[in-house]
């Protein structure tokens, strides 16, 4: 409970460090202009490197309300505020899986200690870990506004860009499916150590709707979806027996994805040959191909 | 005589021990004991006071106006807006140079600001003081430049025709190399294309500085210049000054490899300075600090390695096209090394060598360790490699056939009179068990590229094996004057060591307090700052302080003890050699007289200082022959890599090094010195480049810039330390930090070709060049 009055005390200050999520979105209302900023680990450092100037911020590091999940009709609400350590943690990974992984593989420990799922969706970046998990589990946004919490958006049309947040709306919470059925998440970097992804992939079984979903990220600027090769593989899968497929069914699945994310290059209109794929391309779709092909034969395993 | 690495593990265990081991019990020191450095702690504990954390009263803030374009002309240069801005006290561009030098290291090439023209992205074109940084930086931003953007050179090879860059050519040097029989053939002969990549120093400090004018209309910059006399020569030169009117205090080195803190900014700091009367400071970017210093030449190498059907090598054809960026800096130099070491290690009886280096508007080339060196190690061993699986030949059976020793001739005439055991570094790494494959152990314990949580298929993994043998040259070459001079004082029971010798991280310091207390006994050493009121020491790199530097320490030290002693054994009327120190105490060889250092002093200091200059060297002559080095090091490396297959992946399991290091003056520095280099050369291996796109650098940051972090950094197992004497040199001790650097990223390139069946011609190694589909 804040004594302070939600809409005046934080009109002519830069800095709004609101308690709960309705004080939150009242400081935007406020000051619409206004950045909210939560583990700080993209905007900070565009801020530091003199790229972004943010009128006023809205630290939502106080919400003690959104660090968390709570569960709903077989679904998990999840905190945008959850940092990428909590969800990295063995309780999680129980939940969803391949957004642990992904959690875990994302950055250093400093920056888990302090990125947020939430940070991760608003930035959008095109190697952003957690986007091929949320893209493959069909993640909802829920965002909290000025006309109260209720609009809900697919995080694939925002990713897109197809909607957008609205002036003084604030991410609050990602509502994910409880599966029940093994994820995988597999990134392929430049190092050894914690890189940004080169490409990454996310395989998410749904033994109930006998669903096979896989999203690509990092290839492209939002993660990408490869339906056809979904529902292919979907259908030969023995849902009611032992879901392993043969390694040649598990081979095609690898190329079919990796030529439908990284497609050949269209022929010329006045026929002959079609353009080669630059060597650096070709090398992507390899490793989009490996990635999927390694990442549903371990969630078949 | 060698030096086991167990032995050398065993000495810090029980020196460490001994540290720590309370009253009674003393702490390591002297030469050959593992002296810990006495700026560790404050370095770990962060109140090692660095350049960016120096304030002065009525500090200003700088900022430098950087070019956007890789080559363009200026037409106009408007500061008035940026001149306007409130809190803004001085706006300087070239017009504001009072001194006549441009502005470069070994080749005055390079103006301090530019002027009619901008030659890479990055180049200084104006500098502001304001009384905030963000101040400083939106001031920058204002002020107006008019570029008519010219048309970039950004390939070498174009170069030669492209027209001139600078009014001095796009030439800066060719060496044409022509040793024993130039038309002698072999049975086989092996063609290669080799490309080395752009690797930058990327110091963990960024570069940082702070100017305060002096009444005399001088200034004083306080910076982590690795090489204080030069630095304050060539900004006096620029300002019109006088040497005796700039003075440059070395403050804490952030790290180092090679030149630091370059002039591009110390100059401008130095002008906003003298212009506004106060003091101002710069901590730069790492943005900036990615596209002002020096990296690395890019290197384009072909070869054509002839052989005879046992393997003999009979001929090194090679070309060799370094690209200097637009300045010349370093580049004359770092093309000689690339040259006279373009055959490796071996005994080449007949060499037909061309190197030429460039210019281009490319980023700005300089020196970093093991330049020249590196480039061609990685070449010539991959024809060593090449030449192997054509004749059939192991191959390191194929070098064992090839290696040079003490008494052959380099390819430039030079007869090489240090020591050179390169069979026996080979032959230590041949014989260094390999690591164990963790096949029957759990898959969790095994490291696979990628990491921990990596996308990698153990399946998948191939591993790897590959050797390398390289060296380097120590101290400059071709007859550059290699001097530094030292003052040794001792008063009491503690001594002073004063010389321009800059602690670079290199652990030089260490060193000269190890060298004081060997010679005269005294436990207490303390090694003053480094400013240029000091004689000069030269600058931090090219392996030369432990040679030159530590020599001129060792010399004042004995020239102490001889004042120290002489008096002693004249009165009881013995030789000062019959007198011995040790743990603060003189002993004469009879045991007849004792005392200690304290009382003998009868509190007088006393002080001496030395200089130490190495043998001369000459210029190579016009085909490339000459005894252009003073000395050289040398290493083998043996690389077990693995490789994800598909991927495309790979980390480095373990590197067997073999070095021949002359004398161990400190085990435990040494081992962090060859871990530092190999680690170094695993970056350059496989994911240190600077990507530059028609001459813009992409992404100039730690993200876009992949350095290797502690899971990249694989087991470094120091096999053998060959400790043969170099005669010539102070204490028969070589530069032991740019050999591993030069040759890890060849060992590394071995592995990933043994391990993929791939060529692998270019590092650092790209993800689809390690795919193997076989």
């Amino acid at each position: 409970m804040s004594t302070h009055a939600p809409h005046a005390a934080h009109t002519d200050r830069l800095v709004a460090l609101p308690a709960t999520l309705d004080e939150a979105v009242a400081a935007l209302a406020a000051v619409p202009a206004a950045v909210p900023v939560a583990g700080g680990t993209d905007l900070m450092a565009g801020v530091n490197a003199g790229l972004l100037r943010p009128a006023a911020l809205v630290g939502l590091g106080r919400l003690a309300e959104l660090r968390g999940w709570a569960y709903q009709d077989g679904h998990a609400l999840l905190g945008a505020c959850l940092t990428h350590a909590r969800m990295s943690r063995p309780d999680f990974a129980a939940l969803i899986p391949a957004l642990a992984a992904a959690a875990r593989s994302a950055g250093p420990p400093q920056v888990r200690n302090a990125g947020t799922l939430g940070g991760n969706i608003i930035t959008a970046a095109p190697s952003g870990d957690t986007l091929p998990v949320l893209a493959a589990l069909d993640a909802t946004l829920l965002v909290a506004g000025p006309d109260g919490e209720g609009r809900q958006i697919p995080v694939s049309h925002l990713l897109a860009g197809r909607d957008r947040l609205r002036p003084g709306e604030l991410l609050a919470h990602v509502r994910v499916p409880l599966l029940h059925a093994p994820q995988t998440f597999l990134k392929a970097t430049s190092r050894t150590g914690p890189a940004r992804a080169t490409a990454s992939v996310s395989v998410v079984l749904d033994p109930v709707r006998r669903e096979v979903r896989c999203a690509v990220g990092a290839v492209a600027p939002m993660p990408l979806r490869p339906l056809d090769a979904e529902r292919w593989v979907a259908s030969l899968v023995d849902w009611d027996g032992e879901r392993g497929l043969a390694p040649e069914a598990l081979a095609a699945f690898g190329d079919y994805v990796g030529m439908a994310c990284i497609p050949d290059p269209a022929a010329p209109e006045d026929g002959g040959e079609p353009p080669q794929l630059p060597p650096a391309l070709l090398h992507m779709r390899r490793t989009v191909t490996a990635l999927a092909r390694r990442g549903l034969g371990r969630a078949l395993a | 005589m060698t030096y086991q690495a167990g032995d050398a593990a065993a000495v810090t265990v029980v020196a460490s021990q001994a540290g720590g081991g309370g009253q009674g019990s003393q702490a390591p020191h002297g030469l050959g004991a593992s002296v810990p450095s006495a700026e560790a702690d404050a370095k770990v504990l962060g109140t090692y006071p660095y350049t960016a954390d120096l304030w002065a009263e009525g500090l200003l803030w700088a900022a430098v106006l950087r070019s956007p374009h890789p080559h363009a002309r200026i037409k106009r240069v408007d500061t008035a807006d940026a001149a306007a801005m409130p809190g803004v006290r001085a706006v300087v561009t070239h017009e504001d140079v009072t001194g006549e030098a441009g502005l470069g290291r070994t080749v005055e090439d390079r103006p301090a600001l530019a002027s009619d023209v901008v030659r890479y992205h990055g180049e200084p074109v104006a500098a502001v003081a304001a009384d905030h940084p963000e101040t400083a930086r939106l001031a920058a931003a204002a002020i107006v430049v008019e570029y008519e953007v010219l048309e970039a050179v950004t390939d070498p090879e174009k170069a030669f025709e492209a027209e001139p860059l600078h009014p001095e050519g796009n030439l800066i040097r060719h060496i044409p190399l022509r040793h024993g029989d130039p038309s002698a053939t072999g049975e086989v002969v092996v063609e290669g294309l080799y490309r080395i990549g752009r690797q930058d120093p990327a110091p963990i400090g960024v570069e940082a500085g702070l100017a305060v004018p002096r009444p005399d209309g001088g200034v004083e910059m306080y910076t982590a210049s690795t090489d204080p006399h030069g630095d304050r020569d060539r900004l006096a030169a620029c300002l019109g000054l006088t040497e005796e009117q700039v003075k440059v205090y070395v403050t804490g080195v952030p790290g180092a490899l090679g030149d630091r803190e370059d002039l591009g900014f110390q100059l401008p700091l130095s002008l906003l300075a003298i212009r506004t009367g106060s003091p101002v400071k710069l901590a730069a970017t790492r943005e900036e600090s990615f596209l002002g210093h020096g990296h690395r030449h890019p290197t384009l190498l072909r070869y054509w390695h002839h052989a005879d059907r046992e393997g003999k090598l009979v001929k090194v054809e090679a070309q060799i096209l370094m690209d200097a960026g637009a300045y010349a800096d370093d580049s004359a130099e770092a093309l000689a090394a690339a040259v006279s070491f373009a055959g490796g290690p071996y005994v080449v009886p007949n060499a037909v060598v061309d190197g030429w280096v460039v210019r281009t508007n490319n980023p700005p080339s300089g020196y970093v360790r093991g330049e020249g060196a590196m480039q061609v190690c990685a070449a010539h061993e991959g024809q060593m490699d090449k030449l192997a699986a054509r004749l059939g030949i192991d191959p390191d059976e194929l070098r064992a056939r090839n290696v040079l020793a003490t008494g052959d001739a380099l390819p430039t005439g030079q007869a090489v009179t240090c020591p050179a055991p390169v069979a026996e570094l080979l032959g230590a790494v041949r014989e260094a068990p390999l690591p164990a494959l963790p096949k029957d152990g759990p898959v969790e314990d095994w490291l696979l590229p990628g990491g921990p949580d990596g996308a990698a298929d153990p399946g998948a993994v191939r591993r790897g094996v590959g050797y390398a043998l390289g060296m380097v040259h120590m101290l400059g070459a071709e007859g550059a004057d290699e001097v530094a001079t030292a003052t040794v004082k001792v008063e009491g029971t503690s001594a002073t060591v004063l010389c321009a010798a800059v602690e670079s991280g290199q652990g030089f310091a260490t060193l000269a307090r190890q060298i004081v207390q060997d010679v005269l006994g005294v436990d207490d050493v303390q090694v003053a700052p480094v400013d240029t009121d000091q004689p000069p020491a030269g600058p931090g790199c090219r392996s030369r302080h432990t040679w030159v530097s530590g020599g001129a320490v060792e010399r004042a030290a004995k020239m102490v003890r001889t004042q120290l002693l002489q008096p002693l054994a004249a009165t009881f009327g013995m030789s000062a050699e019959l007198l011995s120190i040790a743990d603060g105490k003189i002993t004469s060889y009879d045991g007849v007289l004792s005392t200690t250092v304290a009382e003998a002093l009868e509190g007088k200091e006393l002080w001496a200082t030395a200089q130490c200059r190495p043998h001369p060297t000459e210029p190579l002559n016009e085909s490339g022959q000459g005894d252009a080095f003073v000395g050289m090091a040398f290493a083998a490396i043996r690389a077990v890599v693995d490789v994800d297959v598909e991927l495309g992946s790979v980390r480095v399991v373990e590197m067997a090094v073999a070095q021949d290091v002359g004398r161990v003056l400190n085990p435990r520095q040494l081992r962090a010195r060859i871990e530092a280099g190999v680690t170094q050369g695993i970056g350059a291996a496989l994911t240190e480049h600077l990507r530059v796109v028609r001459g813009v650098v992409r992404r100039p940051d730690l993200a876009g810039y992949a350095l290797p972090t502690a899971l990249d950094a694989p087991d470094v197992r120091i096999v053998r330390l060959v400790e043969e004497r170099d005669v010539v040199a102070p204490f028969g001790a070589k530069a032991a930090s740019a050999v591993p650097l030069v040759v890890a990223p060849a060992a590394v390139a071995a592995a990933v070709r043994a391990a993929t069946g791939r060529p692998v011609n270019r590092l650092p190694i790209r993800p689809q060049a390690a795919v193997s589909t076989g």
